[in-house]
């Protein structure tokens, strides 16, 4: 069987409430190998919280209960022996760019140094490559003792996604991350990530219709904590998605 | 949100009605004021008051000397190196606990009935009395644990005494790092410990250290908790020694012997204990101004 | 153009942390889940301890608790007839600190308002920069006060033989709480949301009439919890009141009186009760109620607290 065919990720009758307040009613969808699937939606319809339960940071929301179950390459993520090498095979970017109170250095050797690398050449090695794939190598690599935090939002936002490469994730979740960045920006991690999909899956959670489908293989349309659709991005956004409120929302009736 | 003045005619003109409004806020803005001002004059006439009275003994050579004459002249270094002995032993047992103890509430512990408990606890420990506090350490220290009368039984009765409000400043601290910054680790796999260590601790620690001064000036002022647990009327140590004291040992304090000067050494030369406050609120001023001082330099130093 | 097969997961091949930094780490984390709870165990462990001490007496049959309480007559060495009685010194502490809130709160409500509302960005600086100064002093300094400079300002003014009493201690006690008073007060005012002030401008409302009507009201269980904070601070106060209030024990007739609280009194005969007399347990008693007097005191002001927070 082709490679293209594997389920790195199987969600099956996936249930989220916060307190007594239900948010997930129960979703199940799969992601393949390779592909860019693109998770689409109003906002508040539980895409940030399907993210969090994938890598189980779930877990720092005290009043949240999660049930049904998540399968990351037939391991159900709620009964893994290791919750850090799970976070470390998925890596996350969340919406608003985020640099570490550290050196840009640090920020990125911070994934590695707590998975317990520690040689200096090591180190170096990944700093360099991850800032590289993440298109931010030029303008920093004379200063990477400055601070993160001192960095531009464009800039910290591509920090963020070297970092999350640090610790060679075989899953790659985006939570909106162009929300808080300029255009430019934004199209320069659009071809990072075109770059990336030849060696990861791809989650890419986004408001931006028309970023899904610049670079989406299938798209799911999330509303109000269920899913409405998931198909081919060609089929979704062709003007007759199997839905009517797909296309509504498509087109922008409703947002 | 100064209101504006009116103009003589139209619309806005200042009617009788506005007239008696900016009168009554006038009065009220100057009634307020001098409330205010009513805690802070008697002070300065008071701590003024206190440094003339004091200012024949007042000299460097005041701290070093010992007392002489049965206490009723010369100087006070038993009280003063013996407060620096009880100040740092009690803060390097309370500080590593006080932070612990903020390290999980702010950042282990979860919304529970359990929680509310501990965090009730640590209020109500900072509300007893300080003689409370003596005879807690008189019953646990220097007879249950049988330590005697000691600087360490002492000691650690301050240790208890500081503790709370070193968990409240370090709680504080803890929790002026943005949540964001925590969430960034934990994505990448890192361990609670591992952000704590990297990124949540580095950056509290100023706010931690500016509540340990201050409780510096705490500890250095209480008399009640070290009265009966280990400090003394009168030892017998050499001028300007910095090593007079072993743990087992009984010392004097500085406010200890304002205490003793006030009210139970007669024929006292009447600056010296006038001269002994001056040192204590002294020292305890300068300390807390340190404090603030670190804060608001490095308040601007931020790293984000 | 097929993909990349999915990369060696081998564990050997993936960095891993060394044995000793996990089970440090878990050793690190006991012990620190072990500092968050021992908050508990001091406050349980000082109501032991100083029960412990006073414990025996409670049993023994000359002694009588309702005596203990509300007895006027404190006679602890007296050869023959020996009564333990602690209403006069529980009216003490009652006078001392009614007279010390008296002059206290509208004191300190009326600076936290000033500080709060018409404050100058860089008086309001130096201004809360003072308070906490004056909270810092410690009480045996507020002691001596009152024993020199205050009782010499009370003879010279009110003609008194004797300068400690009531009035001493309660002004006394008055400057130590008001800075409780002042910063959580002014805590209060700045949690009311700036809608309500921007509301009754909008209306037309002077800055005075804002604070009367609008803000005061809306504070109002913030400000409850600064007074009863301060009332918890000067009831438990030991040494200042001890200088400066006297050593009488008796009810007082009047503000120049003489009196002694409930602290006073312990530190004052602790240093002469032989350990293990009756006298020694019972000041220890007297100690265990003052635990339990600031124990309900803090409780109902957390409880105060906690109704703002839940708005």
């Amino acid at each position: 069987m082709s490679a293209a065919f594997v389920k790195r990720i199987e969600v099956q009758e996936l249930r989220l409430s916060y307190d007594s307040k239900e948010i997930l009613h129960g979703i199940s969808f799969d992601v393949y190998q390779n592909e860019i699937l693109a998770v689409i939606g109003p906002a508040q319809s539980g895409k940030s919280s399907m993210l969090r339960c994938l890598n189980r940071t779930i877990d720092f929301s005290a009043n949240a209960k999660m049930s049904g179950r998540v399968l990351v390459d037939g391991d159900d993520v709620r009964r893994t022996r290791d919750v850090y090498a799970l976070r470390r095979k998925i890596g996350m970017v969340a919406p608003l760019p985020v640099g570490l109170p550290l050196t840009i250095y640090d920020n990125v050797a911070f994934a590695p140094r707590s998975a317990g690398l520690t040689r200096k050449s090591d180190l170096d090695a990944i700093v360099e490559r991850c800032l590289r794939q993440a298109a931010l190598w030029d303008e920093v690599k004379d200063r990477l003792a400055n601070l993160g935090t001192a960095l531009s939002g464009g800039q910290q936002q591509r920090l963020t996604i070297a970092r999350a490469l640090s610790h060679q994730p075989e899953i790659l979740c985006l939570d909106e991350f162009s929300i808080a960045i300029d255009p430019v920006t934004t199209m320069r991690i659009e071809d990072v990530l075109k770059e990336l999909r030849r060696e990861m899956t791809i989650l890419l959670v986004t408001n931006l219709t028309q970023q899904a489908r610049r670079l989406s293989d299938r798209t799911m349309f999330l509303w109000d904590g269920e899913v409405v659709e998931i198909d081919r991005s060609d089929v979704i956004f062709s003007g007759s998605p199997k839905s009517q409120r797909t296309r509504d929302y498509v087109s922008g009736v409703f947002g | 949100m100064a209101l504006a003045p009116a103009p003589a005619t139209g619309r806005f003109a200042r009617t009788a009605y506005v007239a008696r409004k900016q009168r009554a806020e006038a009065i009220a803005r100057a009634v307020f004021a001098a409330m205010a001002a009513a805690m802070v004059l008697p002070l300065l006439l008071i701590v003024g008051y206190l440094v003339w009275l004091a200012w024949p003994s007042l000299s460097p050579e005041f701290i070093l000397d010992v007392p002489r004459r049965g206490m009723t002249d010369g100087g006070i270094w038993p009280a003063f190196v013996g407060t620096l002995y009880l100040v740092g032993l009690s803060l390097f047992v309370s500080t590593p606990i006080g932070v612990l103890a903020a390290v999980y509430l702010n950042e282990y512990a979860r919304d529970s009935w359990f929680t509310r408990v501990v965090n009730l606890a640590v209020i109500n420990l900072a509300g007893v009395p300080s003689i409370v506090h003596a005879l807690f350490g008189l019953g646990a220290f220097v007879y249950a644990a049988r330590f005697g009368y000691s600087i360490l039984s002492a000691a650690l009765t301050l240790a208890i005494m500081t503790l709370p409000v070193i968990i409240a400043s370090t709680r504080e601290a803890l929790a002026s790092v943005p949540m964001a910054f925590r969430e960034a680790c934990w994505n990448v796999g890192a361990t609670r410990w591992q952000t704590i260590r990297a990124v949540v601790l580095p950056n509290s620690i100023s706010g931690i250290l500016t509540g340990v001064i201050l409780q510096v000036s705490r500890a250095a002022g209480e008399t009640a908790p070290i009265m009966f647990t280990g400090a003394v009327f009168y030892k017998s140590v050499a001028r300007g020694d910095l090593f007079p004291y072993a743990l087992n040992d009984q010392c004097m304090a500085l406010s200890m012997h304002l205490y003793t000067l006030a009210t139970q050494v007669p024929n006292v030369k009447e600056s010296l204990p006038y001269a002994t406050a001056v040192v204590l609120l002294g020292s305890v001023l300068l300390v807390n101004a340190a404090a603030i001082t670190l804060r608001v330099f490095l308040r601007g130093r931020k790293k984000w | 153009m097929s993909p990349d097969p999915p990369r060696d997961t081998a564990r050997s091949t993936r960095p891993h942390r060394p044995r000793w930094a996990v089970v440090g780490e878990r050793a690190l984390e006991a012990l620190i889940r072990l500092s968050g709870v021992s908050a508990i165990l001091f406050v349980a462990a000082i109501f032991f301890f100083v029960l412990r001490e006073a414990a025996p007496i409670l049993v023994s049959d000359e002694f009588s608790l309702v005596q203990f309480l509300f007895s006027t007559e404190w006679y602890p060495t007296s050869a023959s007839n020996v009564r333990y009685g602690t209403f006069a010194l529980t009216v003490g502490t009652l006078s001392v600190t009614a007279l010390a809130m008296l002059l206290a709160v509208p004191f300190g409500l009326g600076a936290a308002v000033y500080l709060s509302e018409f404050c100058a960005p860089r008086v309001r600086e130096t201004l809360k920069v003072t308070i906490e100064l004056l909270s810092a002093i410690p009480s045996v300094v507020w002691g001596f006060i009152g024993l020199t400079v205050m009782s010499r300002l009370i003879v010279t003014t009110t003609g008194a033989p004797v300068g400690v009493g009531v009035l001493n201690g309660g002004v006394i006690l008055a400057l130590m709480s008001v800075p409780v008073i002042v910063s959580i007060g002014e805590d209060a005012l700045k949690a009311v949301p700036d809608s309500y002030r921007e509301a009754g401008i909008a209306l037309g409302a002077t800055r005075w009439q804002l604070v009367y009507r609008v803000l005061l009201p809306a504070a109002r269980n913030g400000l409850l919890a600064a007074v009863l904070l301060g009332v918890g601070r000067a009831v438990g106060e030991t040494m200042a009141v001890l200088m400066a209030t006297g050593h009488a024990v008796h009810i007082p007739a009047s503000l120049l009186d003489s009196v002694r609280t409930l602290t006073a009194n312990i530190a004052a005969e602790l240093g002469e009760a032989p350990a293990g007399s009756d006298h020694y347990r019972v000041l220890f008693l007297t100690g265990t109620l003052l635990f339990l007097i600031t124990f309900a005191v803090n409780l109902t002001a957390d409880f105060v607290v906690r109704g703002i927070r839940r708005k």
